[in-house]
């Protein structure tokens, strides 16, 4: 008995709330950007079941792009949190709220 | 992909990701979340997509959560004391992310049909998708070229001392 395109849409929601949770909810930065990468990776689930029940490599390649563009993001993020780590000597989103010290 | 593994495998996705979230330690939250992206890599396999599946391990749980290491021994991270913030936005943000997911949920049930009953030949194999990506996919292909160019060129140039 195969699983309903449902199902798998109803985990990628579920995953992408959790995701959510993680941002909204926890205080260091690094924390917040693997809840940033889980609700990506939520989205990929649900492109490729979509993909899947449509019968269209569509959505595969998206996933593809979603991947690289996440790459890219995390590398981007982290060096910025590698430079205000170094000038704030802290990782909590609270004390990093002000451009100025 | 039977119903009964679906069950299993999405239990522990859903389990792994809630430790990536609830967890003191950073690196015992990146060491879940290599485990949430294996479970999705498995989910993938199972949905016809290998290439995308071999793609979630090589660079997601190879190179993303190992840079996220990285940065987490650099910076030297230890376990936190309060992890979570104040309890009046813990309660709000628990709630208004159950709220979306009913939402989304209720999105779902309405909306979906059946999954497709017979795929083309090589469906999700390397060559089937790289035809698309190569043909259709092209611009976008070469703009994301670009885009990791730049990437790269901006995290040297961030994370250089002085």
């Amino acid at each position: 008995m195969p699983t309903p395109l449902s199902w798998y849409l109803a985990l990628s929601a579920v995953l992408f709330g959790i995701g959510v949770l993680g941002v909204l909810v926890r205080r260091n930065v690094i924390i917040i950007f693997m809840a940033i990468e889980l609700m990506l990776n939520a989205v990929n689930l649900a492109f490729v079941a979509i993909a899947r029940s449509r019968a269209s490599l569509d959505g595969q390649v998206i996933v593809f792009f979603v991947m690289t563009v996440a790459a890219a993001e995390a590398a981007v993020g982290l060096a910025i949190i590698l430079a205000m780590f170094r000038n704030r000597e802290t990782t909590n989103a609270d004390e990093l709220a002000t451009l100025r010290w | 992909m039977t119903q009964a593994v679906f069950v299993v495998l999405a239990l522990l996705t859903v389990l792994s990701a809630l430790t990536v979230v609830v967890h003191r330690n950073p690196v015992h939250s990146a060491c879940a979340l290599v485990a949430t992206l294996f479970l999705l890599a498995v989910l993938f396999a199972g949905l016809d997509a290998p290439l995308v599946a071999v793609l979630q391990i090589i660079v997601y749980a190879g190179a993303i959560v190992v840079l996220f290491l990285f940065v987490i021994m650099l910076l030297n991270l230890q376990s936190e004391s309060r992890a979570l913030a104040s309890p009046v936005l813990v309660v709000a943000a628990t709630g208004g992310g159950i709220a979306l997911v009913a939402l989304l949920v209720l999105v779902i049930g309405r909306a979906t049909s059946s999954a497709a009953a017979n795929l083309p030949a090589g469906f999700g194999e390397t060559e089937s998708v790289a035809r698309v990506l190569f043909t259709t996919y092209l611009l976008p292909f070469e703009l994301t070229s670009i885009l990791l160019l730049v990437a790269i060129v901006g995290a040297v140039a961030l994370a250089r001392k002085g």
